[in-house]
């Protein structure tokens, strides 16, 4: 499936040379705190690390910072982090260290962090046969998961790379050495697709923004910023409504990207998605996790936005990297395992009245049109299929 | 609407061999109701009864049990269709009691117009209704052109079908001799009766209009005939049936054969069915489906137990079995069918002079076909024979590429390899498909680390749900009691239906294992579905566009799941898929025995309509298979995982891959 990945249109472009003044700049010191000592998900709390993560992120996410963040992640190249790791030495090579320091850099999503780290697992690996090295993965990928249990793009990554990586014929019959470099080749492989797929999605879904257009956005998703920043950038004239995004007001941040990017916005609070929605040609959601039935599970409030869309027969349009695909098939909404955020209502809530903690939702494939991925524009039934072959 | 199309087809016919002379054969006294077989029934023994040529009833062991041995063949044949004659006669394993012998003997070819009169409405009764058939008079000779109304798989009424090839005389020696009628034949006419002879009448005069083309003068003259007044219905039925037959005969064998041989055959095969139901009185949507015909034909096989000498005694068994319903369910039909065949093959040895590849082939084939005559097989059970005969197939060409290169298998090599793809079939496509290897373990070999549908399903299964479940489905119930045994707290609602009322044995085994269950009749689904969280269906297929086929009812009790949004998962294991799309249960269906929905247990004072088949605007519908359209589907999980129902073509795919490599 990754050779017929999309990603080769990205091929053919030539990257814009980075400006390496500032690859040294190192991230905030207050987020960095925060990232190396994130909470444990299995605290008394019960609170999600997925959302704490990305509220971490997006607490100082800007533009020109995540410029500079990316320039600091390619100025410090695989290679050099790779000896770092190895001249450790002495204290164990540990999965868990190796995924945060991946998970720092804020552009990269944490499956992409949690591929990194894999890739590192075999590179460190000192299994002298392949069922070792299969076991010592296993386990790496398992740890990674048990880590953060509410992400679900953290284990389709997981997956994903176990799947990709040792699922080769080629492995049977060489010896260890050859068969642990064509591994970490794949492994690495796999990697670079997956940091791609953010450009692919991009370029693949330009043809569905047509000038005049009025798009809807829910929520702070990278990919569907990056692929309205590359609309922006190809000339086009189009309108962007933000919704607030409560609780963790991730439209707010959005909207102040658009601005920059000078893209007429208009920000709406959550209830005005109705409202709105006859002035709106189309919205454009991410996703956290595409799921087998070709829905998606994503920030809470997607998918009433997705029914109010279908009623008024609107485009809903996913964005979505492949990584992101797990092998999970929610009849309802309650069928996932909850990923709880505090809300912050402002006022303090008597101890009576419950609140509803869930930070996501899921929505059923019949209310989306079609889903941007690096593997290309497809329907929901066809992510299903694609799924299913990914895993099988 | 019958009548019509039927009459067209003859049209059809005599067009074709307009510029042939006609073989102007039929005996006069011959006569013909309905339509009649063609001159060369199809080789198979096992279609012989479906085709009409049915050798003689004989129903001492039946179940039926009171009809006499009915039968005595033909004295001489001619050698040119041997083998059909041969079956025929060969074929009567039980000795004729000698005192109907000579009865039997004494009454050849009787032309008697005044039995004939009411045939139809007696026949018809007779089959609707077998227990009336029972005892009584010997009801004499029934002529033999009766016999060849091409009705024939009905099989109560002991008939015989003209050995293909027989000159006239050789005809009129065969006679048969009745079986039991509780009335006498010349009782009053029943409304349906009246009807068959309008029928007919009607039938006649197109055939006559036809006739007028010249085809045939005989015919022409023959059809010619008035025969204005009802009380000479029965001769002109007679007549009208004989031009049919002049109109078949003079379309000959070998002509046949060079013309679109197998489109005359299917041809032919839709006649008789609808013919069959013009008897047997059913539906008109329905009519293109094998009638229900059970106990005759349980009757008939049981007594062609010594005449089927190719048919392997383990198929022979199970074919009976599937008739009598005594096996049923997809995947038990499935693993008895190729356990049977397994035995079959075991058993086999190359005949001298016969290549065991296309032997073999054919030997299945025609299991097959005698399977398909006991009940129509499953979709599953279809996959099964076409990965039989793949691998048969296979093995043939690497056979020869081996020989090619020197070595040779024997034939004994070559059934052990088919025994244990047959093997590879059973335990990997369905058994563990359904369970996944978990299962396996306590014979301390791990068969396969693939995950079986249990195991997908099992995830979706949570403390406190409540899950609805349709019929009994084998999978639905392992799922369940693999969820109980991992300890999870759940109810299920068996909702079952009349007249199979298959529910109640799932429910008693679901019960025995300690699992809460209710119980209620599909009449109540639409309230205990608000308590349900989930609905688990078992299915017989699932086709490429989503549909789901299975057991009636299946379809009312998704619709209403979708309708209260409760989820509707279908378990149904990957050999079941077929890359047939179908919108309807018209189209492709299963006919139930009609008499079974009238009676309802432990009620006296239901059988108003026992006597429905005299009732002329009555018809009973007793279909066994409906489809889901895949909008009331929310996943089905099959040995591949959870799949919505849009990617039942991957699935497709998926299975062909595996099982052809």
């Amino acid at each position: 499936m990754w050779s017929r990945s999309a990603s080769f249109i990205l091929d053919k472009r030539q990257q814009p040379p980075l400006d390496h003044d500032q690859k040294k700049l190192t991230p905030p010191i207050k987020m960095a705190d925060a990232l190396q000592n994130p909470k444990n998900p299995t605290s008394p709390s019960n609170i999600s690390a997925y959302y704490q993560t990305r509220a971490e992120h997006h607490a100082v996410v800007s533009s020109d910072w995540l410029a500079q963040a990316q320039a600091a992640v390619l100025g410090e190249t695989p290679e050099t982090h790779r000896r770092s790791v190895r001249d450790g030495g002495g204290k164990p090579f540990s999965v868990i260290e190796e995924f945060n320091y991946w998970r720092k850099k804020p552009d990269l999503a944490e499956a992409v962090a949690a591929i990194m780290a894999l890739a590192a697992v075999i590179r460190c690996s000192e299994a002298t046969t392949m069922m070792e090295l299969e076991i010592e993965l296993t386990e790496a990928s398992n740890t990674l998961k048990s880590w953060d249990t509410t992400s679900i793009s953290l284990s389709a990554g997981c997956d994903l790379f176990m799947r990709y990586v040792t699922r080769t014929s080629a492995l049977e019959h060489e010896d260890i050495f050859s068969a642990k470099s064509r591994l970490i080749e794949r492994g690495e492989r796999f990697g670079e697709i997956s940091l791609k797929a953010r450009k692919t999605i991009a370029m693949l879904s330009q043809d569905f923004i047509f000038d005049g257009c009025t798009i809807l956005v829910h929520g702070y998703s990278r990919v569907v910023l990056e692929v309205l920043k590359t609309a922006a950038a190809g000339g086009k004239n189009f309108k962007v409504c933000c919704t607030e995004g409560r609780p963790d007001r991730t439209g707010l941040r959005f909207s102040k990207e658009m601005a920059t990017l000078d893209v007429p916005v208009k920000l709406l609070i959550d209830s005005a998605v109705a409202y709105t929605m006859d002035e709106v040609d189309m919205v454009f959601v991410g996703a956290d996790g595409v799921v087998e039935s070709g829905g998606i599970i994503n920030m809470m409030g997607t998918y009433q936005i997705a029914l109010v869309a279908h009623s008024m027969d609107k485009p809903v349009y996913v964005a979505a990297e492949s990584y992101k695909f797990a092998r999970l098939y929610p009849l309802d909404q309650k069928d996932l395992s909850p990923a709880l955020r505090p809300i912050d209502f402002g006022v303090p809530i008597p101890s009576k009245v419950e609140v509803e903690k869930s930070a996501r939702d899921y929505t059923p494939p019949q209310y989306l049109t079609l889903l941007f991925t690096d593997l290309g524009v497809l329907t929901p039934s066809v992510v299903s299929d694609e799924l299913i072959q990914l895993y099988l | 609407m019958d009548n019509q199309s039927s009459s067209s087809s003859l049209k059809l016919c005599s067009h074709k061999n307009a510029n042939r002379p006609s073989r102007a054969v039929s005996d006069p006294k011959v006569r013909q109701v309905g339509f009649i077989t063609p001159n060369d029934p199809p080789p198979e023994p096992t279609q012989s009864s479906a085709t009409g040529s049915s050798p003689p009833v004989s129903v001492h062991n039946s179940p039926v049990g009171t009809l006499s041995p009915v039968m005595i063949p033909p004295l001489g044949h001619a050698s040119e269709n041997l083998s059909a004659t041969l079956r025929l006669l060969s074929g009567h394993p039980f000795p004729v009691p000698s005192t109907q012998r000579p009865i039997a003997e004494t009454s050849p070819m009787r032309v008697s117009p005044s039995s004939k009169n009411g045939w139809d409405g007696e026949f018809s009764r007779d089959l609707t209704s077998p227990r009336r058939a029972r005892g009584g008079n010997p009801r004499g000779a029934v002529d033999i052109g009766a016999a060849m109304m091409g009705r024939t798989n009905i099989n109560t009424v002991p008939v015989v079908n003209m050995p293909p090839g027989l000159s006239v005389s050789e005809k009129n020696r065969a006679v048969i001799v009745s079986h039991a009628l509780s009335k006498p034949l010349k009782e009053r006419t029943s409304k349906a009766e009246r009807r068959a002879l309008q029928e007919h009448q009607r039938a006649r005069k197109a055939a006559a209009l036809k006739e007028e083309s010249g085809e045939s003068n005989r015919c022409a003259s023959a059809a010619g005939k008035p025969s204005p007044s009802k009380k000479e219905g029965a001769s002109g039925s007679s007549v009208a049936a004989s031009d049919k037959k002049v109109a078949y005969r003079s379309l000959g064998s070998r002509d046949r054969k060079k013309v679109l041989p197998h489109d005359m055959q299917r041809v032919e095969k839709s006649k008789r069915d609808i013919a069959v139901h013009e008897q047997i009185k059913g539906v008109e949507f329905f009519g293109h489906f094998p009638q229900d015909v059970q106990r005759k034909k349980l009757a008939l096989l049981e007594s062609k137990f010594f005449q089927h000498d190719q048919m392997h005694p383990a198929v022979f068994k199970v074919g009976l079995l599937f008739l009598a319903g005594d096996i049923s369910g997809g995947n038990s039909r499935c693993i008895a069918m190729l356990q049977a065949f397994r035995d079959a093959i075991n058993d086999y040895s190359t005949p001298p002079e016969k290549d065991v590849f296309p032997d073999l082939t054919d030997k299945i084939g025609s299991y097959v076909s005698f399977l398909k005559e006991c009940r129509p097989l499953s979709v599953g059970m279809e996959n099964a024979i076409k990965f039989l005969k793949n691998r048969i197939g296979k093995l043939h060409w690497t056979t020869m590429q081996k020989t090619r290169l020197g070595f040779s298998l024997t034939d004994s090599e070559a059934t052990a390899t088919l025994q244990s793809d047959i093997d590879y079939f059973i335990n990997q496509r369905i058994i563990l498909a359904d369970k996944g290897p978990h299962f396996s373990e306590k014979k301390g070999t791990l068969f396969s680390e693939k995950k079986g549908i249990v195991d997908y399903a099992v995830t979706k299964i949570e403390d406190k749900d409540v899950l609805l479940t349709y019929g009994s489905s084998s999978v639905v119930e392992m799922l369940f009691v693999y969820a109980h045994k991992l300890g999870k707290k759940f109810q299920v609602v068996v909702v079952d239906s009349h007249p199979m009322l298959e529910g109640q044995s799932l429910l008693r085994r679901l019960v025995a294992k300690g699992i809460a269950c209710t119980y209620t009749h599909i009449n109540a689904v639409s309230h205990v579905m608000c308590d349900a969280k989930k609905v688990f269906l078992g299915a017989s297929s699932v086709l490429s566009n989503g549909t789901v086929y299975s057991r009636i009812g299946t379809a009312s009790v998704a619709m209403v799941a979708h309708q209260l949004r409760k989820p509707v998962l279908i378990c149904c294991e990957a050999y079941k898929f077929h890359e047939r799309a179908r919108l309807d249960s018209i189209c492709c269906n299963e006919l139930g025995d009609p008499d079974a929905i009238l009676k309802v247990r432990g009620r006296r004072d239901s059988d108003h309509l026992s006597n429905w088949a005299d009732v002329e605007n009555v018809q009973l519908l007793n279909l066994l298979y409906d489809t889901t359209p895949s909008e009331y589907v929310t996943a089905i999980v099959s040995d591949y995982g959870i799949v919505p129902p849009t990617s039942a073509p991957l699935i497709l795919r998926l299975y062909k891959d595996e099982v052809d490599r």
